[in-house]
């Protein structure tokens, strides 16, 4: 127990590493993924064409490999990334290629008809998306956009490669030094309860969207 | 009163519909019967504005106006669909009241009392904080036909509303637009149901399809 006192704070600084990245990365890639995957559903072939390039590239490489070009490649071409600057851009680059492809199946999913009854009730582009389309899309997406979240916690443990001190890097530092399995223990648990408490989030938000079918 | 002159629709190379002519005056009802295919749908479709057309004009009250680009308050067409589209996220008031507010520019308390006072004409009492997916069948047409009523508009189109429903409820939809013409609103039909289709037309207007 004494030995647990002793290390908790090296895995609490940890964990706000790791939270830091969590949160930057849901609150910025989650809207630039409702944009990007609007620019997927329209008819600008070359705006298509990008964005799927782009998507390909973040879905087809290792978000690990992709840290470690963000952080040592894009220096050779004169773009250099403070450490935790580096791990936030790959981090926001990836996920919100994942994002974009998940509103893109959401957007499609409405029916032509839900745009045509808007449109012949005179409703704007605007109103419509706001009032008719986001809404159906927010619930279609919830479930897999859930998966997201709760990869991103686990995710952001990759930012050991460049060096950051996350959670998982300070208990690989506390059973390295003191040669125990126990520090690495807490950290299970430490990420068992973050993702708990995502779980918990979203099924309360998937059940504020069960009023309608 | 609503006229069509010359209009011609065609999809890549094929002629759909072929200078089609047709006058409805206020209060009337024309029906649109065909078999599949003949273009009876994308006729509706011309003139709700959901479609452009190739050749012809529209007029409204002796106005020429492009119904794809209309966006005069004062000229509304009405679409009631074939599988309804109401709005599954709004209940069945927000689903009425959504148009006049937001496009119309009503107070929520006046769009909610012409709602409720449609809903109730059209036997809806009750069922205003349901949600679609609440509803019957026929229950969601009335809903249907309400919200296209609450924009006041010039003319209701109604693409097969017989379809989705059962026999008796095939009366009813008969009673609705009816009473409907009773109070003076013209209407479009299309149906491929000629037994309904005649006995609520006052002009029929029949579409083949091209060969």
């Amino acid at each position: 127990m004494h030995y647990v006192e002793q290390i908790l704070p090296s895995l609490i600084s940890g964990t706000g590493m790791t939270l830091s990245i969590f949160f930057w990365t849901i609150i910025i890639s989650i809207p630039l993924g409702i944009l990007v995957g609007l620019g997927m559903t329209t008819n600008f072939k070359p705006l298509t064409w990008l964005i799927n390039v782009y998507v390909w590239l973040m879905r087809g490489t290792p978000l690990l490999l992709q840290l470690i070009f963000v952080f040592y490649g894009l220096p050779i071409v004169g773009i250099v990334f403070q450490r935790y600057d580096a791990a936030l851009f790959a981090f926001i680059l990836n996920y919100t290629a994942y994002f974009a492809e998940i509103f893109r199946g959401g957007l499609q999913a409405i029916p032509v008809g839900q745009y045509e009854s808007a449109r012949v009730l005179r409703l704007t582009n605007w109103q419509t998306l706001r009032r008719i389309v986001i809404p159906q899309v927010v619930k279609i997406v919830l479930p897999s956009i859930g998966n997201e979240v709760i990869n991103l916690v686990k995710d952001s443990s990759l930012v050991y490669v460049i060096g950051l001190g996350d959670l998982l890097r300070a208990g690989n530092v506390a059973m390295a030094r003191d040669v125990t399995l126990l520090p690495m223990l807490l950290v299970g648990v430490i990420y068992l309860l973050l993702t708990a408490v995502c779980t918990l989030v979203l099924k309360r938000l998937e059940k504020h969207y069960s009023y309608w079918r | 009163m609503l006229e069509l002159k010359g209009i011609t629709k065609k999809f890549g190379g094929k002629t759909i519909l072929d200078d089609v002519n047709l006058t409805v005056a206020d209060g009337q009802i024309l029906t649109i019967v065909g078999p599949s295919g003949a273009g009876k749908t994308t006729l509706l479709r011309c003139i709700s504005g959901l479609a452009t057309v190739d050749a012809g004009t529209f007029l409204l009250d002796g106005e020429a106006f492009d119904p794809a680009t209309n966006r005069n308050n004062d000229a509304v067409i009405g679409v009631v669909f074939q599988d309804f589209q109401l709005f599954p996220n709004l209940t069945v008031l927000q689903n009425v009241t959504l148009a006049p507010t937001m496009v119309l520019k009503k107070s929520a308390a006046e769009a909610e009392k012409e709602a409720r006072q449609l809903l109730k004409q059209l036997n809806l009492e009750g069922k205003a904080d349901l949600f679609p997916y609440e509803l019957s069948g026929g229950q969601k047409q009335r809903v249907a036909i309400v919200r296209a009523l609450a924009m006041h508009p010039k003319l209701l189109c109604y693409d097969e509303p017989t379809s989705a429903l059962d026999p008796d409820l095939r009366r009813e939809v008969e009673q609705i637009i009816l009473d409907l013409k009773q109070e003076g609103m013209t209407q479009i039909v299309v149906t491929h149901d000629m037994p309904f289709a005649e006995s609520i037309a006052d002009q029929m207007l029949r579409v083949e399809p091209k060969s």
